[in-house]
């Protein structure tokens, strides 16, 4: 039976969540933003 | 700065929005018209003066993309989002004190060199890292990227427009939305400067590239090879074509249908506007990543092929119907955006990913050439057609054959794209490190 010596790798799915968070917020206003906008097409 | 290479376990979905957070800050750049209106009445510039730093931004990208790209390949991502995170946001600063002191040559300075330099590194300091993260999936991971300079933009636009209803329109409200612009985005952009790693096992570009890494061309050698110049072309006329409907959206769909029975008002043309933006941007991520599928050969084929098909339907048909003509012009948006979005694949499966960083650098002086060409293009005819009494759709026939043209020449140097000869591959790797000491690059 072996034993592996070496420490895992430390997860870092919150880090990858809180990553996307930091783009993808700002990201979902603009998105928000442009909807209002485009709407006038159909309704101006 | 020695590259900052991935720890054990390093996920390769933190690149990506490392990459993100450079790109969406320096998008900011097609929000400038927000701040013209009050510049121009805080400082009593006209629309061309007003005008100026965006260029100078625009002409600073090209520049700065073409001249740092070795570098950047050299001294890796973090160095060049640093460089990027730097210039981007201190010429928001010196902005900011040409706005509180009146002295407009500060801001043109400012936004217009000390930025634009910053979005000429930032534009391609992810692109090298993503494509050795995600080899399987480059047009994926570039796409993502490269969506994210036209969702700067986006998010720029009602938020400068806010801060400058809050701050006031004058000389030091518009210094103050300078100032949070320029410290925000230096915060924002942190976290790319932060999060960006290159794979374990991957060598400084200086010492050459691996030689399980398959064909590898440097950023000297490509820039001699037909394929850079095939792509030069197809690149230019892709944008050429999208910035012909770009420029002029909002006059053009509302003279298209002025003579119909329900006009388009400016608030529905607005509307068009900015679903032409969401087309840009989808077809970034969506057409991009479609590449990975179909091949880069192929998408160009669509982008350019059905790209001039689109127009050919607005030049004869699109006045007769307001949903045919919406569509069109979104699919062409949508190839623009996919076009800058590929090309970086494209240049991978061409040149390797040795240089392929600088590679593009250069590449991007189709982008300024187009930027110059498009709107050239189209204002000038529609101005002509004007001239000579026309008004309506015949404004812009002429301008749509046109494009049309482009896209059919950058249709055909798509199909002259070939496999670059061995001779202008690098060497296995102690060879290269011999060639790349002997040949140091200056640009």
């Amino acid at each position: 039976m072996s034993h592996d010596s070496s420490p895992s790798p430390p997860d870092r799915r919150v880090l990858i969540v809180l990553a996307w968070l930091w783009v993808g917020a700002p990201l979902c206003y603009g998105l928000y933003e442009l909807v209002q906008k485009a709407a006038q097409l159909f309704s101006g | 700065m020695s590259p900052p290479v991935a720890p054990p376990g390093w996920s390769r979905w933190l690149v990506p929005p490392a990459a993100l957070s450079v790109h969406l800050s320096i998008g900011q750049a097609y929000a400038w018209s927000v701040f013209k209106p009050p510049l121009e009445s805080a400082l009593g510039l006209s629309g061309t003066q007003s005008a100026l730093p965006f260029q100078l931004a625009i002409v600073m990208l090209g520049l700065s993309a073409a001249f740092g790209g070795t570098l950047v390949e050299r001294n890796g991502p973090r160095w060049a989002m640093t460089v990027a995170l730097v210039c981007f946001s201190s010429g928001f600063l010196v902005s900011a004190l040409g706005a509180a002191t009146e002295q407009y040559w500060l801001i043109v300075l400012g936004y217009g060199f000390v930025g634009g330099t910053g979005l000429g590194i930032g534009y391609i300091s992810p692109v090298s890292t993503l494509i050795k993260w995600f080899p399987d999936r480059p047009g994926m991971a570039t796409g993502i990227a490269i969506m994210g300079f036209g969702g700067g933009a986006l998010i720029a636009s009602p938020w400068s427009a806010q801060m400058l209803k809050s701050f006031g329109s004058d000389s030091s409200g518009i210094a103050l939305a300078f100032l949070v612009h320029g410290l925000s985005y230096a915060v924002f952009m942190t976290l790319g400067v932060l999060l960006v790693r290159v794979p374990r096992g991957e060598r400084p570009a200086a010492s050459g590239p691996s030689a399980l890494d398959g064909v590898q061309v440097s950023a000297r050698s490509a820039v001699r090879t037909p394929q850079f110049w095939c792509l030069w072309i197809v690149l230019c006329m892709n944008v050429t074509a999208g910035i012909g409907i770009l420029e002029k959206a909002a006059p053009m769909i509302t003279d298209f249908f002025a003579d119909g029975s329900t006009p388009v008002t400016a608030s529905a043309a607005a509307g068009f506007v900015a679903l032409l933006s969401a087309a840009n941007m989808a077809g970034r991520i969506g057409w991009s990543s479609t590449s990975d599928l179909i091949g880069r050969k192929n998408i160009y084929r669509v982008y350019l092929g059905v790209g001039a098909l689109m127009y050919a339907l607005i030049a004869w048909l699109g006045d007769s119907s307001k949903p045919l003509f919406v569509l069109s012009a979104l699919v062409i948006l949508s190839f623009y955006g996919g076009g800058f979005a590929t090309v970086p694949a494209y240049l991978k499966d061409l040149f390797g990913t040795y240089q392929v960083g600088a590679i593009h650098g250069r590449l991007l002086t189709a982008w300024s050439t187009a930027g110059v060409l498009g709107p050239l293009i189209v204002n000038r005819i529609a101005d002509h057609q004007e001239a000579a009494g026309r008004h309506g759709s015949s404004l812009y026939g002429l301008s749509f054959l046109i494009m049309i043209g482009l896209l059919a020449v950058g249709f055909v140097a798509n199909e002259f794209v070939r496999p670059v000869h061995a001779r202008h591959h690098v060497p296995a790797p102690r060879e290269a490190a011999d060639v790349a000491r002997q040949q140091p690059e200056s640009a």
